[in-house]
């Protein structure tokens, strides 16, 4: 036996392949992008190279007869409570290679998940629940700033509202698509997205790497991103959506820059994103012309400005400590909705360190940035957008309650077209087709059925929202937004229960 | 007439179609016995093939076209064009192995039986509400429908 390096002994993942079910058909060679599965000629038989599977299960799904089965590996290191196994093999790679560890996707560290601790209320004797099959309930959610107060005047026709509405964008449902960019995720998966934030009437973000021309026709529902590398922002891209946000941070990776390698730069990329082709796209920590909330009113006042103020102006900035004095300033910088990415946001490549230990929970942060807009008597010149894990539509639910007008969702929206989270984004490898621009690998993606399962996930969850709004005997989920009444933690300790406002079970 | 239309734009090159048409013309109709067993001893093979260069892949067969160039060239009367269901079909028995479909089909969808001296085409399963291939296509690269006259 050659040597093999200590790293490659303790692989995450093995193959177990049931022999009397294997019919050879070498499906699982095609699958893989990573080479697990290969062609044995000497034996005439399909085999696998265990030290590559990454455990996105694809060979699983896809095997005709069951015959495979992926496993985590259950070999061991001696127990330690200090030394859990990921230290140990993050040691071992880093021995090896000297580099950053990379990882995708949102963090898979145990933070405590707060969605977790609370409960919902539900109408009883006095203030009956109302059945939402029977009674129209209203999902709908504007987003945008809200007038301080609403003068009215009278002519011809009766009485008008005087007060001069700023632009709002209009949900069906509080739900929309958060912000991956083309070039992370493949031209299929926006298309998709797009066609199925038009079918449902929310919106998605085309993320930081701008708006291919051919997608403008879904502009209409489309919030297009303004990120530090600026890429792909122009004149025509500003006008094309029907918001703008202004990223500043992301949840998965707080205070990091974004890296698009160049093997995921192609043709299409290269075009949308105005790059030139195979150069890396570099998007760096800072906006450079950001250093202060003035110069962010001025970042907010030219692209508005630029877009002839017809659509509203977002800023994404990652829950991080101090989020809610941070919220107020871009509030006060002029902002109209404000777009909080909590700890477990995902992303294309971060980090590991940063990944699993910068920023802190969405319900927390949430809770605080409406509390301390409330408390400043603004919550009304901003819509709280919440993103960052929200894995169902209780979640939804609650997020609302504790404050958000909408919520973004992306890992969800991925886990609908087959993403399993193995975490390996970075590698452009995907072999679910997803966050790979590889040709072969991107036509696992098939635009019609991604959008088809996009819209039926939204689907599900408005039907789900609209049940337990109704459970509440709300009709409608403006009666919600902040209603922190609704909700009772379990097992929290009194400051968490201050911060999030919320009263524990029972009382 | 429903027929079998493929997509380039997204097949996947995974070979599923050509998994099931096997199990579909197999007599166990199980898919382990007719990969396993019925494959290497009475030579099943699949009636579709999976055409691939780089990423681009596409799974063809049989187009059944309307007037078709192998029922032609049949010099036995094997092939037959069935008006009433738009089938082009095979009648094994008359097969006498010469080749001539083979050379006049233009998309080089007639094969070669492993064993006998005998051709191997799509039947669009008959019998099947269906096709398998396209039953089990994991992306709607295959689809089963009427666009007319092609």
């Amino acid at each position: 036996m050659a040597f093999a390096p200590i790293n490659k002994n303790y692989h995450d993942f093995f193959v177990v392949r049931d022999k009397e079910a294997c019919i050879n058909c070498q499906v699982c060679v095609r699958q893989c992008s990573y080479g697990v599965h290969y062609w044995d000629e000497a034996r005439q038989c399909v085999r696998h190279d265990n030290t590559k599977c990454i455990g996105c299960h694809r060979c699983e799904a896809l095997c005709p007869t069951q015959a495979l089965l992926i496993q985590e590996k259950p070999s061991t290191f001696k127990p330690n409570a200090l030394w859990r196994p990921v230290f140990i093999k993050n040691i071992y790679k880093q021995a090896d290679s000297g580099g950053v560890l990379l990882a995708g996707m949102g963090s898979p560290v145990d933070i405590p998940v707060y969605w977790d601790k609370m409960l919902l209320d539900a109408s009883q004797v006095t203030n009956p629940s109302i059945d939402p099959l029977r009674e129209p309930m209203e999902l709908r959610t504007f987003l945008g700033a809200k007038p301080n107060a609403l003068q009215f005047e009278q002519t011809d026709q009766g009485p008008k509202v005087k007060t001069e509405m700023k632009p709002n964008i209009k949900l069906n449902t509080p739900i929309m698509f958060s912000a991956m960019s083309f070039g992370s995720i493949n031209f299929n998966l926006h298309v998709a997205m797009a066609r199925a934030a038009t079918e449902l009437g929310t919106f998605y973000n085309t993320g930081e790497g701008g708006l291919h021309h051919s997608l403008y026709q879904y502009g209409a529902n489309t919030i297009v991103q303004v990120a530090s590398g600026r890429f792909g922002v122009h004149r025509d891209y500003l006008n094309a959506g029907g918001a703008i946000e202004i990223k500043i941070g992301q949840g998965a990776k707080p205070g990091i820059g974004g890296h698009l390698p160049g093997e995921k730069i192609n043709a299409k990329v290269s075009e949308t994103r105005m790059v030139p082709l195979g150069s890396d796209a570099i998007s760096p920590a800072p906006h450079h012309d950001i250093y202060s909330i003035e110069d962010l009113h001025q970042l907010i006042f030219a692209l508005k400005e630029a877009s002839a103020y017809r659509v509203p102006v977002s800023v994404k900035i990652a829950a991080v400590h101090n989020v809610a004095a941070i919220a107020s300033g871009i509030v006060r910088a002029g902002a109209d909705i404000v777009t909080i990415d909590g700890v477990r946001g995902g992303t294309g490549a971060a980090p590991a360190m940063i990944r699993d230990n910068v920023g802190i929970p969405i319900e927390l942060a949430l809770a605080s940035v409406d509390q301390r807009l409330r408390d400043e008597g603004i919550r009304n010149q901003a819509s709280i957008v919440a993103a960052g894990g929200t894995r169902c539509s209780a979640d939804v639910v609650k997020a609302i309650a504790l404050g958000a007008d909408a919520v973004y969702i992306a890992t969800a929206a991925l886990l609908s077209v087959g993403c399993t989270l193995c975490a390996r984004c970075y590698t452009g490898k995907c072999p679910w087709g997803i966050a790979t621009n590889d040709p072969y690998l991107a036509k696992r993606q098939n635009p019609d059925i991604a959008a088809k399962k996009m819209v039926n996930l939204v689907r599900a969850w408005s039907h789900e929202i609209e049940e337990m709004l109704g459970g509440m005997g709300l009709n409608s989920i403006e009666s919600l937004r902040g209603n922190r009444d609704k909700l009772r933690a379990v097992g929290l300790n009194s400051v968490e229960l201050d911060t999030l406002g919320v009263k524990a079970a029972g009382r | 007439m429903k027929k079998i239309y493929p997509n380039k734009e997204v097949c996947i090159g995974c070979h599923l179609c050509e998994v099931a048409c096997v199990t579909a013309h197999s007599k166990t109709k199980d898919t382990i016995l007719a990969h396993n067993v019925e494959k290497a001893q009475e030579g099943l093979a699949p009636r579709r093939n999976v055409a691939q260069d780089g990423p681009i892949c596409v799974a063809l067969s049989c187009r059944h076209c309307e007037e078709p160039m192998c029922v032609a060239a049949c010099i036995s009367g094997a092939l037959t064009k069935n008006p009433e269901t738009g089938r082009c079909e095979y009648n094994e028995e008359q097969c006498v192995g010469c080749w001539s479909c083979l050379m006049a089909c233009p998309f080089g969808s007639i094969r070669r039986h492993p064993f006998k001296e005998k051709i191997v085409k799509c039947d669009m399963c008959a019998g099947r509400d269906t096709p398998a291939c396209v039953e089990a296509c994991p992306n709607a690269g295959l689809v089963f429908e009427d666009r007319g006259k092609d």
